[in-house]
């Protein structure tokens, strides 16, 4: 009897524990949709067929999609929610697109009508104007989505990608491929070739 | 005696400084062409204040600071600006970056200096304003804003100031020359920077391989605050966290700064540059730099203006090209070969070493590590070489942030100790960058999310601001419906009642209406039949009147198309009299509805004649009306009573008769009085 009321007792409690711990502690929103979203790049392009990169995350969390439709994420993206996710790494889908260089858009202002099409179709606001006065891209705020060349009815937009200077450049890994020892004197040939 | 700590590592490599200590400091004169890069320091490149083809004189502001850290440059000489534009500058990767061009005009005149006044009754705004103003950056090798590094937050206290005049790169003198040449600058340098941190005591840190440098100090310090320190020789304790923790035996945390642990460093070089320009007002345009390598005849020390073209320096020193088969700026063990030789001197170039092929061979290819941990040894910042090497090669930056790769000081000591001769200090480097480059792309995702969702939200609102809109304007359109509603009904029943009338009269008109149109079109139809079978059989009997004058022998042909016709003929009279009397039928059969309708319709004919009628012939009507009713009646009547209907019925009829005599009196009456009238 002893033995029962214990078990019982104890039972209450930690249902009782529990029971707050969920109410206290509950988690908003899908926690994994919101660590996926974090890896997206964030571009809002829609390549991977989802209007926008929440959807898309909440899209792979549901395990509707797969983790290898986002072009400006690339493989090292496709690496990082492969990681998180805990499954196999896959090519990245040809069909949404191929990992560009990232640029910017910039309008060429002479021939900027002001027609505002590319403001509406901006997912970032990163373009300045208004109807009938030229239109500018703020650099720093352009995602390279691609999404304003479409609608723009003069094709005044360029995507610039951004040049290689002193202040971006940083050092590159080794490059282990031209360094191979040889050791082996027949081996010789053979390396330089593959490094070639 | 203080006590001397002692940190974690670190490696004794060949010292090689005795080649450029064999001569004092020389000055390298003025080249034809000066080439100032914008960016000689850490932080955002400085905007040019001149144009090209403008004169300037020695000292003159040419480019100004942008931004809190960035430092201005000045022009190290007099001359014409030629040209404001890209060019080769010292920096690993070789790519260009902006610079301005001085063509010089040898005459070195000075621009006015403003004559400044004493340090000891300046503000410390004042005097961080004339460092920043003079262009001074970390003249050590970084190359980071002297007046940002000397700027402390309200309240945090400097315990100490230690004055790095350790030098602990191999080759490189510039700052044991200058200990030794120049003492009395820096003891000066040193009190405006008491002036400026208040701090609580004031520390030169010189290894013991510089006994002259170390003595001239301690000469020049004398009677001063300053404590000169000389420790053991061992690379690198020349790294502001490795000097701190040996003079202080306190550990910068990681990820921290010196004043963290109440410590600011300056480099010696810093601290003459700051004498300079606070006691006698010259900006920072050139510096001390040693030239050495067996690749010079003459190696040594430079007073050398910034910008000065780096093969212009070589070639006092007796540069021999061809021995030398790469340039290196800054020391063996941190320095990078530069591009070309043609690459300008600036404010971080504290060494050119042009080595021999023997003195700094190409290193052997890497191979494999061997885990012997002598990596781990060697490090100064008692990190784990080899597993950060495996970190980097997998790419696995997570992993290696956990390692603290940002406490490594890159000063290549685990690449000098490894026997496999892995670059290691490279893989860190890379690494490192491209952390530091995916956190500003994950910064600036997280910017986009945040403007991308600040533009889902704001088109929701606009949405709901729209829908709102619709909604009340609906909202109120039925709200007025239903007042309305209301006052008929409480006030003026009536007029419902008169709108429902007419609503339903007007339904009763339209079903008539239709009615009689549909039987109409039936009616016609028929007659039509009728109409054309006829006129055929008329042709068709002609024909065969004809054909039986002629003695045809299509008479009997025609004679059966006219039965045919006949036929057709009798059928069409058929149906139309038979939809005559269907129609004749129909109204008494109708539905009561239809019956009112007709009724209705019948009275409004009548009202409309009555209107059209002038009262005596409207009299005279309603009196023929009333005499056929009263003859009808009277039929119907003898007409029961020849049948022998019942009693009620004949009553009835009587009575009716009785009072349609009455009225037809009576209108006749009013007839005969109106025509009288």
């Amino acid at each position: 009897m002893a033995a029962l009321l214990a078990l019982v007792g104890l039972g209450a409690v930690f249902g009782a524990v529990l029971g707050f711990a969920a109410v206290r502690f509950r988690t908003e929103g899908n926690p994994i949709a919101e660590q996926i979203n974090d890896i997206l790049p964030q571009t809002q392009c829609g390549q991977c067929g989802y209007p926008g990169c929440r959807p898309y995350a909440e899209a792979i969390a549901s395990g509707d999609a797969a983790i290898n439709k986002c072009p400006p994420g690339g493989e090292a993206g496709i690496q990082a929610l492969a990681a998180l996710l805990d499954v196999e790494a896959i090519p990245l889908d040809e069909e949404h697109g191929e990992e560009k260089v990232k640029a910017v858009a910039y309008i060429r202002e002479a021939e900027c009508i002001g027609c505002t099409k590319c403001i509406q179709a901006c997912p970032v606001d990163a373009i300045l104007g208004a109807a009938k006065q030229m239109h500018t891209v703020i650099a720093s705020e352009c995602t390279g989505c691609d999404l304003c060349l479409e609608p723009c009815p003069v094709d005044c937009i360029d995507m610039i990608s951004e040049p290689q200077s002193v202040q971006n450049w940083h050092w590159p890994l080794p490059d282990t491929a031209s360094r191979q020892p040889q050791i082996i004197a027949t081996d010789a040939g053979q390396t330089q070739d593959r490094a070639a | 005696m203080r006590k001397i700590f002692d940190f974690h590592g670190g490696i004794h490599p060949p010292e090689n400084k005795h080649q450029s200590l064999q001569r004092p400091i020389r000055d390298a004169g003025i080249p034809p062409r000066l080439v100032l890069p914008l960016s000689q320091h850490i932080g955002a490149p400085a905007s040019p204040v001149v144009a090209v083809g403008e004169r300037v004189l020695k000292g003159q502001l040419i480019a100004e600071a942008l931004g809190f850290v960035s430092v201005p440059v000045h022009a190290p000489t007099s001359g014409t600006i030629v040209a404001i534009e890209d060019r080769l500058v010292a920096h690993p990767s070789g790519l260009l970056a902006p610079c301005i061009v001085i063509a010089t005009d040898g005459l070195d005149e000075w621009t006015s200096l403003v004559a400044p006044p004493d340090y000891r009754d300046m503000t410390t705004r004042e005097l961080l304003a004339r460092i920043r103003d003079a262009g001074i950056a970390g003249m050590g090798g970084a190359g980071f804003p002297t007046a940002v590094k000397l700027t402390t937050k309200p309240g945090s206290a400097v315990a100490t100031l230690i004055i790095n005049g350790t030098e602990c790169e191999p080759y490189i003198t510039a700052d044991d020359i200058l200990m030794r040449e120049c003492p009395d600058r820096i003891v000066e340098g040193v009190n405006i920077l008491r002036q400026l941190l208040q701090p609580g005591e004031i520390l030169i840190g010189v290894e013991d391989n510089k006994p002259e440098a170390i003595a001239a100090l301690r000469a020049a310090a004398t009677g001063s605050a300053i404590e000169v320190v000389s420790f053991p020789t061992k690379y690198p304790s020349g790294g502001e966290k490795q000097l701190i923790e040996l003079l202080t035996g306190e550990q910068v945390p990681s990820g921290g700064l010196p004043l963290d642990v109440g410590v600011i460093c300056q480099n010696i070089g810093s601290v003459v540059a700051i004498a300079d320009a606070v006691v006698r007002g010259q900006p920072l345009i050139s510096r001390i730099t040693t030239v050495t390598g067996e690749a010079v005849a003459e190696p040594g020390n430079f007073s050398v203006l910034l910008g000065t073209p780096m093969n212009y320096l070589l070639a006092q020193a007796g540069y021999q090209p061809g021995r030398n088969r790469r340039l290196v700026m800054g020391g063996p063990m941190m320095g990078f070969t530069v591009p070309d030789a043609s690459v300008p001197i600036v404010k971080t170039t504290n060494c050119l070493l042009a080595p021999s092929e023997a003195e700094l061979p190409v290193p052997p290819p890497a191979q494999a590590c061997i885990r012997c941990g002598m990596c781990a040894q060697a490090c100064p910042a008692s990190l784990l070489p080899q597993q950060l090497f495996w970190f980097a090669q997998a790419r696995e930056f997570d992993k290696l942030e956990q390692h603290n790769l940002f406490d490594c000081i890159e000063c290549g000591a685990c690449s000098w100790a490894c026997p496999s001769n892995i670059p290691l200090v490279q893989y860190y480097r890379a690494s490192k960058a491209e952390i530091l480059q995916l956190r500003r792309e994950h910064a600036k995702a997280e910017q986009s999310r945040m403007r991308f969702e600040a533009r889902q939200a704001r088109i929701a609102q606009e949405e709901a601001a729209r829908e709102a809109k619709r909604a009340a304007r609906k909202l109120a359109a039925e709200q007025r419906a239903q007042t309305a509603a209301a006052g008929g009904e409480g006030v003026e029943d009536p007029i419902q009642a008169a709108i429902d009338r007419a609503k339903a009269k007007k339904a009763a008109q339209q079903v008539v209406a239709t009615r009689a149109t549909t039987e109409t079109g039936e009616r016609d139809k028929l007659e039509k039949a009728v109409v054309t079978t006829r006129a055929r059989l008329d042709t068709a009997s002609s024909k065969l009147e004809q054909a039986r004058a002629e003695g045809s022998d299509l008479v009997d042909a025609l004679q059966l198309g006219v039965d045919k016709t006949r036929a057709k003929l009798e059928a069409a009279e058929l149906a139309l009299q038979a939809f005559v009397d269907a129609g004749q039928t129909a109204p008494q059969q109708a539905v009561p509805t239809d019956a009112a309708s007709v009724a209705i319709a019948r009275a409004v004919a009548a009202r409309a004649a009555d209107a059209a009628l002038d009262p005596v012939e409207k009299a005279r009507a309603q009196l023929a009306g009333l005499e056929q009713r009263l003859a009808k009646t009277r039929a119907r009547l003898a007409a029961s009573r020849s049948k022998g209907e019942e009693e009620k019925i004949i009553g009835i009829l009587v009575s009716t008769e009785a009072a349609l005599e009455e009225k037809v009196s009576a209108a006749r009456a009013q007839l005969n009085g109106k025509g009288d009238t």
